[in-house]
């Protein structure tokens, strides 16, 4: 299982980023392979429209299980319609958020905000 | 002539300023770009009305043509397209209704459809040509709708004003654009002229030739507005006072011009010394 975390820093030692379309990374965790890789978030500059993009990003890795802290309700929809699940992180560290999820401590993120849209957020 | 007629905030008189100008001339087109919340027709009450839809063009997928090359996606510069379970989805919010998704599908399968985001209301007022644009709740952009309203604009000779949105944002932008000159509004308090040097620094950065009027005066008051003009060196075109008659006619959605002798005075004087200063900064050798 393929599972993706918004974060500040490409290194296993990282926060999670607080905003999941801006952040400038994402950890992705190969739960079979236990390997750890970073991809680089090309939505995080766009003047609109980074939900949609940053979700496709997402998708596009055949992620199953997507960590984050919140999430837009534009970025909800593609990855709903991706059949991602989306978990709230509930720590500040990447990696507590990934040792919770496999102990299944981590809850359905449920809420999806309206977007910022450039206003604030930061 | 096009006068586009501007605030820092919301509040400060722009309506006011514009309806009660458009009303002193002769003959004039008023144009409400506000169209968040247009109220300038709660004043003129027009006659004659005819209503426009406003559309915009939403990209629509067929998505049995559609192969997935991802080139619509990949193009859409504004994210609007995703491309998921090899299915497009289309996020209307999110589309500036450029077209060019449809332009680069190889394989024709988007075409476009019509939504409709607001609308256009247009009559007459005793001497004046009224038109107002609504944007529906809910909806992303007011700028298409600006475009609409600002295409009601006449030719050259006669009198236009520009009622426009608060602030300093693109909605603003749009609505002074083509403006021949720009009236600012400002109140005489702190967080008026910090307002004030907000559209100040919009109208310089778009080379308008401008000038300030100085809303709801109180005699001897200290007038933060008027000292950041002085400093700045803006032409101070005229002052409207801090009058209960004026708020009470105002707030009944009455025009000042055409309720009370001593108003309609106020405001063809603040119009003549609006068009003079329009006419000698937009003259060919002006020195700008």
């Amino acid at each position: 299982m393929k599972i993706a975390i918004p974060v500040d820093e490409n290194h296993a030692g990282t926060a999670v980023c607080a905003s999941l379309a801006r952040a400038p990374y994402y950890l992705i965790m190969d739960t079979v392979s236990n390997e750890m890789t970073f991809i680089e978030n090309t939505a995080a500059d766009s003047q609109g429209g980074a939900g949609v993009k940053a979700a496709q990003l997402i998708a596009d890795q055949k992620i199953e299980a997507l960590l984050t802290p919140r999430c837009g309700q534009n970025a909800a929809e593609v990855l709903t319609a991706a059949k991602m699940e989306i978990y709230k992180t509930e720590y500040p560290s990447a990696k507590e958020n990934l040792i919770a999820f496999s102990s299944g401590l981590l809850a359905a993120l449920n809420e999806f905000h309206a977007g910022f849209h450039g206003h604030g957020g930061h | 002539m096009k006068i586009a007629v501007l605030s820092g905030k919301g509040g400060t008189g722009k309506t006011m300023v514009s309806v009660n100008l458009a009303t002193a001339a002769q003959r004039a087109v008023y144009l409400d770009c506000d169209v968040e919340e247009p109220n300038g027709h709660l004043y003129f009450k027009p006659e004659n009305l005819t209503e426009e839809p406003v559309n915009v063009k939403i990209p629509k997928i067929d998505h049995e043509a559609c192969t997935g090359c991802r080139q619509c996606v990949d193009f859409c510069k504004f994210n609007a397209l995703a491309y998921i379970n090899k299915k497009i989805m289309v996020f209307d919010d999110v589309c500036h209704s450029c077209g060019g998704c449809a332009i680069v599908c190889p394989e024709g399968a988007i075409s476009e459809w019509d939504k409709t985001i607001g609308m256009l209301l247009s009559g007459t007022s005793e001497s004046v040509e009224v038109h107002s644009g609504f944007l529906k709740p809910g909806q992303a952009s007011g700028v298409p709708i600006i475009k609409e309203v600002l295409a009601k604009a006449p030719g050259e000779g006669t009198l236009t004003l520009i009622d426009c949105p608060p602030g300093s944002a693109c909605v603003v932008m749009e609505s002074i654009k083509d403006a021949d000159y720009c009236l600012m509004v400002a109140e005489p308090t702190l967080f008026g002229a910090h307002n004030l040097a907000m559209v100040y620094e919009l109208v310089r950065l778009f080379g308008k030739p401008h000038g300030v009027v100085l809303n709801k005066c109180l005699e001897g008051a200290p007038n933060p507005s008027e000292t950041f003009c002085i400093e700045q060196g803006i032409p101070v075109l005229g002052e409207i006072p801090f009058d209960l008659e004026l708020g009470a006619i105002n707030s009944n959605g009455e025009i000042l011009v055409r309720a009370q002798a001593y108003f309609a005075a106020l405001f063809s004087e603040l119009l003549l010394k609006v068009k003079e200063a329009a006419a000698r900064e937009t003259a060919p050798d002006s020195q700008r």
